[in-house]
């Protein structure tokens, strides 16, 4: 009955491999001995690997069974990387893996039936505002290089914005899945462009305008960005209209030049993008040297461990932020052009499964849910990547799985749950004769 | 709403596509360009942490060597120079921040361990750690002391000696020099001493006015074109106007029916006018470019470092057929300027019976391990005149230093052929604009019947003659040479 668990045991075992082969190529490099701590690591990771996959065969038997080995691949891959510029950090990041897992398996358990949260959309939805209000807070709020992106509470300190976005996908997919088609009916066209109505169109405006402007209130252009592109992507598949999208698109436009000449940080970071060389000890630093050390790569890397983070002799950091909004360029430096097209891949990977999963989900929400968190996801790992490639600017959003951050891991588990728990009903319902499949097949 | 996933989808593999494209534009394809960037201290920073290898005199003596600073993934290697501002120049520095100069840079992929491809490749699979190539120059330390001793003595200047069957430089001099230890404290100050400009290679980039040493490459043009043979006499009056302006020789003497001998001997500048006039503007300049004159020098140094020689017109390089006054060319005035190198190859290529030797520094590259993996393998860069012209322009100078205006260079029991030059320099910004400036040169060679040594001296800013001030360091530097063997 469970293939698909046997399928996704099988594709765990290339995982623990790689995570161990690259814990002891670390090693090798820095202790000039191959200790049995790298086999240790990577029993560890298995381990907990191990514990999931049985936990999911026993909840979701039916769910996507490449998903979890494929966001494993990610994760051991961050851990090696992070584990290479620091051990102390990678300890952390283990338990921010096992901690996620925990989320992981108590969404999986409390949330079966999802369709609840239709329920509490505007609920979410004021969460979701509420959490990215969060740093901008005092007391609570911190600034991190001119964006308040961090929450500190005691101890605690997390990133909100990364849960946020799973709070405004929900709410958009939930809203749009009951008023997609008054939104496609109601349309009109005026001088020659069909624009939704307004009535049903209103409260998801307001909605994600309030989200912008939380955004460019806190100053976070990356997630700014990464939620705009989901609301677009959402819209256009609830509605099929694509130009929607293209009056979205115009709205970003204006919104980004309004933003751009009227919001310093924002100004500042347009300019760095277009000509880092004006300043390239000062504002263009990181990004010049994120290319820099992606020229020092070349095809193959030039191994792991091997490549410069801080300048020798000194504590001044030649890769600014390599743990967290810079280690795409460390992935580059160290296994090549090749190496970061493998993760470019795994995105990839990820999205096709995601997107397969809103193909098969059989009820409109479950499709915009899996779609929306999908397209998030995606998004996100566009705008890190593009942003230290020099494709837009560059804006502090983590890269998933592979960043350092405990709120990056954890929210992304949330992520992963909430997909393969439409995966699970969907393949389930599809393997029944008599699904509801059939019947609601042309929503 | 399957329609719409599906393109969305496509959508999220155009954007990826695009994240490949680029990572692949700056990893690979802009790779290289990237890593020329100033701003990128990278490629610096990793040779850093390579042992460099040293660099040493003929005889051994250590010019330069790397030791080592901290350890683990702080270990980087730092620069010395033990013996100061002696090879200054013509070694240069090499440090992280300031950047690598003069054989410093142009060896730098023999120093750094990166000269065979094969090498490398096997150092990565195998996990080997880079490691630098020693490189042994030609410089004789005791010829490189007393040249700069000799220069020190007399004001700024430059000495360049060459081994003429070889090309080997035995040593090259530019005074003032620099401690290159110093450079990381002091190269903004040093950089903008214009004046004494220590950080200047007066020897291969100074550009001075030849004077009367021009003789040679224009005696040479005569007789290897056939305008004249040694016995050819030519009247030389004491004054010939050229262009409208009066051509002199020194007191106005006349030298009527004078042979090549007399006329190089005196240095005769109406004798050499009328021969420069004589050989034509074509015949001149391909002389001179056979010479080396007009390209860059094919001595073992960056580009940044060298200058050409010629005819100038502001910046730019007069060629064949462009209007020059022959006859004052010939004397060494007119546009002239030269670099004490081209000269020093010019007496070189006189003295190996008219094949010039590429000029060069390095004499062999040791591996780590101490194995010879490059050896210099002397090589001719062109061949001016023949032999007999070059036994002929021999004997000739002989006679200046035997009898004639050169005297000073004479050596006890060494037969020695040379040529002085006394370029007026007056209100030369950088002599501090006196008006009784000269730029005093000797070239020559020694012993003249069987040359080991040929070399080059000048000194900038003097208000004495070749003779008086080149001609002595000449006779040190050779003396100390064969001294030597």
């Amino acid at each position: 009955m469970s293939s698909a668990r046997n399928r996704e045991l099988f594709a765990l075992v290339p995982v623990a491999l790689l995570l161990t082969a690259g814990f002891a190529a670390v090693f090798a490099q820095e202790e000039d001995q191959l200790g049995n701590l790298s086999l240790i690591y990577g029993a560890y990771f298995l381990a907990v690997c191990l514990a999931t996959h049985v936990f999911l065969r026993i909840r979701l038997p039916n769910a996507d069974p490449y998903l979890f080995p494929l966001v494993a691949t990610l994760t051991a891959f961050g851990l090696v990387m992070i584990y290479r510029i620091d051990d102390g950090l990678a300890r952390d990041q283990a338990n921010w893996f096992v901690l996620g897992l925990i989320l992981f398996a108590l969404t999986v358990q409390f949330l079966r039936d999802y369709e609840v949260l239709e329920r509490y959309r505007y609920t979410i939805a004021v969460v979701g505002l509420l959490l990215l209000l969060a740093p901008r807070l005092p007391g609570i709020g911190q600034q991190v290089n001119g964006a308040y992106l961090g929450v500190k509470i005691g101890p605690l300190a997390f990133q909100p914005a990364e849960f946020s976005k799973i709070c405004i996908v929900i709410f958009l997919a939930s809203y749009l899945r009951e008023h997609r088609e008054v939104l496609i009916v109601g349309a009109r066209r005026v001088l020659g462009v069909t624009l939704p109505p307004l009535k049903h169109f209103g409260p998801m405006l307001v909605v994600w305008g309030a989200s912008m402007f939380m955004l460019v209130f806190i100053r976070d252009l990356g997630s700014s960005l990464m939620f705009f592109a989901a609301f677009l992507a959402l819209l256009y598949v609830a509605t099929g209209r694509f130009s929607f999208v293209v009056i979205g698109m115009a709205m970003f436009v204006v919104g980004a030049w309004f933003f751009a000449s009227t919001v310093p940080h924002v100004h500042d970071r347009v300019e760095i993008w277009l000509d880092p060389y004006v300043d390239p000890t000062g504002t263009g630093y990181q990004i010049l040297q994120s290319i820099f050390a992606q020229a020092d790569g070349g095809l193959f890397g030039k191994g792991f461990g091997q490549a410069l983070i801080t300048i020798p002799g000194t504590d001044d950091p030649l890769l600014p932020a390599a743990q967290t909004d810079t280690i795409y360029s460390l992935i580059v430096n160290e296994v090549g052009l090749f190496g970061a097209c493998g993760v470019v891949l795994v995105y990839l990977l990820i999205a096709a499964r995601g997107f397969k999963i809103a193909l098969l989900a059989n009820d409109g929400f479950s499709k915009l849910l899996a779609t929306g968190l999908t397209a998030v996801f995606s998004i996100q790992a566009f705008v890190i990547i593009g942003g230290v490639t020099r494709v837009i600017p560059l804006t502090g959003v983590t890269l998933p799985f592979i960043s350092y951050g405990g709120s990056s891991i954890v929210a992304n588990f949330v992520l992963l749950a909430l997909l393969l728990l439409i995966s699970d009903r969907a393949r389930r319902e599809a393997a029944e004769p008599s699904g509801r499949g059939l019947a609601l097949g042309a929503t | 709403m399957n329609r719409q996933i599906v393109k969305l989808f496509a959508f999220i593999v155009a954007l990826f596509g695009v994240l490949v494209a680029f990572t692949s534009w700056w990893s690979v394809f802009d790779a290289e360009a990237l890593k020329e960037k100033e701003a990128n201290k990278r490629p610096l920073l990793e040779q850093q942490q390579i042992r460099r290898g040293r660099i040493l005199a003929a005889d051994g003596t250590v010019l330069a060597r790397s030791i080592p600073k901290g350890s683990g993934d702080n270990l980087r290697y730092v620069r010395r120079y033990p013996e100061g501002s002696l090879y200054g120049h013509p070694i240069g520095y090499s440090f992280v921040r300031e950047g690598d100069t003069e054989f410093e840079q142009f060896h730098n992929d023999e120093l750094i361990g990166e000269d065979s491809e094969f090498a490398s490749i096997l150092d990565e699979l195998t996990g080997g750690e880079q490691e630098g190539n020693d490189v042994v120059t030609n410089i004789d330390p005791e010829a490189q002391q007393t040249a700069t001793a000799a220069l020190q003595e007399v004001g700024f200047g430059a000495v360049v000696a060459i081994e003429p069957r070889s090309g080997r430089v035995k040593a090259l001099v530019s005074n003032p020099s620099f401690d290159p230890n110093r450079i990381p404290f002091e190269q903004e100050e040093l950089n903008q001493n214009k004046i004494e400009a220590p950080l200047f290679n007066r020897a291969t980039q100074g550009q001075y006015p030849p004077g009367s040493t021009f003789k040679v490459v224009t005696a040479a043009a005569g007789l290897e074109s056939g305008a004249i043979t040694p016995e050819t006499p030519i009247d030389a009056p004491g004054s010939l106007e050229v262009e409208g302006q009066p051509l002199e020789n020194d007191f106005g003497k006349d030298f009527f029916g004078a042979t090549l001998d007399t006329a190089l001997t005196n240095s005769v500048n109406t004798w050499f006018g009328q021969l420069g006039q004589r050989v034509g503007n074509e015949t001149m300049f391909e002389t001179m470019e056979k010479f080396g004159f007009g390209a860059t020098p094919p001595i073992d140094l960056p580009e940044e470092a060298l200058s050409r020689s010629g005819v100038f017109d502001g910046d730019e390089l007069l060629g064949r057929g462009e209007p020059v006054d022959l006859a004052r060319m010939a004397i060494g005035q007119e546009r002239l300027l030269v670099t004490p190198l081209q000269m020093a190859m010019v007496a070189a290529a006189v003295a190996n019976g008219g094949k010039l030797m590429k000029p060069q520094i390095w004499s062999r590259v040791v591996d780590p391990d101490g194995r010879v993996s490059k050896r210099l393998d002397p090589s001719e860069y062109s061949e001016p005149i023949s032999a007999e012209t070059a036994a002929d322009l021999a004997t000739a100078m002989e006679g200046v230093v035997s009898e004639g205006t050169g005297t000073n260079a004479e050596i006890p029991g060494v037969p020695v052929a040379g040529k002085t030059g006394t370029a007026e320099t007056p209100g030369n910004e950088a002599c501090g604009g006196g008006l009784d400036e000269n730029q005093a040169w000797f070239i020559g060679f020694a012993p003249a019947d069987d040359p080991q040594i040929a070399i080059a001296a000048t000194v900038e800013c003097t208000e004495q003659f070749g003779n008086d001030v080149a001609a002595p360091i000449f006779r040190a530097v050779a003396e100390s040479i064969l001294d030597g063997e």
